[in-house]
């Protein structure tokens, strides 16, 4: 169970015009804008649910993401996730999340996958015999077998984020949140990355969050959207909700074009 | 401690992969003692005064110095551990259910000793066969001996808990370059890196001798070469001792404030 209340966040950040004169300037005297990253975020997701973040560049998706994962400490607000206070107890609360960021790599850059598998059992502790259960099944699913003795810098960015995947998986999570899982991956990487995020939802029912720009992916995957824009919650619904700023028969990506249109984000 | 452990496999095992670049290391060692004890040399033949440490002191704390290099360079940093902060990469690490602090300090020790065990011995035993006085002697006694390896142990944790320092600054920074910079050109003096603290003026030494960075390599080769020797080890050791401890304490406590507010850099 994931509940957010009311969670603001507000970076700061240094800002100058371009120029000698101004950069010189800058040196004495700094200013700052205020950027209102997160603005009265909340919703609740059940257990075993799978949603579909979604929301253009800067809207304030990955750092709620941060914030859900006990990264990012929130102005004000409240966040309770399983229980806990991502922030305040991240080392209990991080034991049962697992968590994939599309644009880094959890995976030790020198060594074979394999190697970065085993330093993550150790790190949570994981039981030898779950462990091997959970690894056989991942090797299948998400066919690693060929790719696990390989160091992570000779894999393909599609080999690659299946080993991130099943990387965040070895613990048993009870949720997953998935930061952009497909991004850069080929259409036949993609889709077997979508057919297993949806049989891991499905058949351990871990709670899937997962912020996207693909629309298929929303398409393939999630009942439930959630549309952030400029920091606020503009839409908790179906995809099938966005219809109505849309005409009939657009695709989804169409629809949504047409939802950042009218919300003007 | 599992964790921590198979931390300290994997980053040990990344570094002995790096075979050339041990002989490269050796390489540069072997002929940076060898030009250093022959300036020292010229320097010790020509001087009428009474020079602060002997040939055969001064050529042990060299060789040492040699062998040891990786333990002890406080100009080295893990790039790692940087680039994880600059390009948000400790996002994944912040997402573990371990602490970072001891973390970091496990990587830091396992890169610095895969580096000295590489090259340690065979710069240890060249050395050892080198003509008097421009050989590496035994440690004085037995006893000098043991105190040197407690020594060397905590020099090592000290240097550590001192670049956790300059790691944490990094939050603050953005960039850590200046920081770096200065650490590598200020710091090589007074940890008596390019010229052992016995060479400085009289005034300067009891202050360089208080500060932390005497607790790194000098205490340590100094016990072992007999310079540091009876009751002035022990105040050596204790004061190694308090400063590892300061430095352990700050490191944290800068460490969890950064934490608490950090901007994890990227989307």
């Amino acid at each position: 169970m994931i509940e957010l209340r009311n969670i603001n966040k507000t970076f700061k950040i240094a800002k100058r015009n371009a120029g000698f004169r101004e950069a010189v300037k800058v040196f004495f005297h700094r200013e700052y804008t205020y950027v209102n990253a997160l603005n009265d975020v909340s919703f609740t997701i059940n257990d075993g649910e799978m949603v579909g973040y979604i929301g253009p560049n800067g809207a304030g998706k990955s750092s709620t993401i941060k914030i859900m994962s006990g990264i990012l400490t929130p102005d004000s607000g409240e966040c309770l996730i399983n229980g806990r206070t991502p922030w305040k107890d991240r080392v209990n609360h991080v034991r049962e999340i697992g968590v994939v960021f599309g644009q880094r790599s959890q995976l030790w850059w020198d060594v074979p996958v394999a190697d970065s598998f085993e330093l993550l059992k150790d790190i949570y502790k994981v039981d030898s015999q779950v462990f091997k259960k959970n690894l056989d099944e991942l090797k299948e699913l998400l066919d690693l077998a060929q790719i696990i003795r390989t160091p992570a810098r000779q894999l393909s960015l599609g080999q690659r984020m299946r080993c991130e995947i099943a990387a965040a998986l070895l613990h048993s999570p009870r949720t997953l949140f998935l930061d952009e899982p497909t991004i850069g991956l080929d259409a036949v990487s993609k889709i077997a990355v979508r057919s297993f995020i949806k049989k891991i939802n499905s058949e351990r029912k871990t709670t899937v969050i997962l912020t996207t720009h693909d629309m298929q992916d929303i398409e393939a995957l999630t009942e439930r959207i959630l549309l952030i824009g400029k920091g606020r919650i503009l839409l908790d619904g179906t995809l099938s909700d966005l219809q109505k700023w849309s005409f009939m028969g657009a695709s989804a990506e169409e629809m949504v074009a047409a939802v950042y249109k009218e919300f003007k984000i | 401690m599992r964790e921590y452990l198979s931390f300290f496999k994997i980053r040990f095992s990344i570094g002995l992969q790096y075979r050339a670049a041990a002989w490269a290391g050796m390489a540069t060692q072997f002929a940076w003692g060898g030009m250093t004890i022959l300036l020292f040399r010229a320097f010790y033949q020509s001087s009428q005064n009474a020079l602060p440490m002997t040939m055969s002191e001064l050529s042990s704390y060299i060789w040492l110095q040699q062998a040891f290099l990786a333990l002890y360079m406080v100009w080295y940093f893990d790039n790692d551990i940087f680039g994880s902060i600059m390009s948000g990469n400790i996002a994944y690490e912040l997402c573990r259910p371990i602490d970072i602090y001891a973390m970091w300090f496990t990587k830091n020790m396992a890169v610095r000793i895969s580096r000295a065990v590489l090259r340690c011995l065979p710069i240890l035993v060249f050395a050892a066969f080198l003509p008097a006085p421009y050989n590496i002697s035994l440690p004085i006694s037995p006893a000098a001996g043991l105190l040197f390896i407690i020594s060397m142990i905590l020099g090592l944790l000290v240097v550590v808990a001192f670049s956790m320092i300059i790691y944490v600054s990094a939050f603050y920074t953005i960039s850590p370059i200046g920081i770096r910079i200065l650490a590598t050109s200020v710091l090589e003096f007074f940890t008596g890196a390019i010229i052992p603290l016995p060479f400085f003026p009289q005034s300067l030494q009891t202050l360089m001798y208080l500060l932390p960075f005497a607790s790194m390599q000098s205490t340590p080769f100094m016990i072992y070469n007999g310079y540091i020797s009876g009751e002035r080890i022990a105040s050596a050791i204790s004061l190694q001792i308090i400063w590892l401890i300061i430095l352990l304490a700050l490191g944290k406590t800068l460490m969890v404030r950064a934490l608490r507010k950090v901007v994890v850099q990227g989307g």
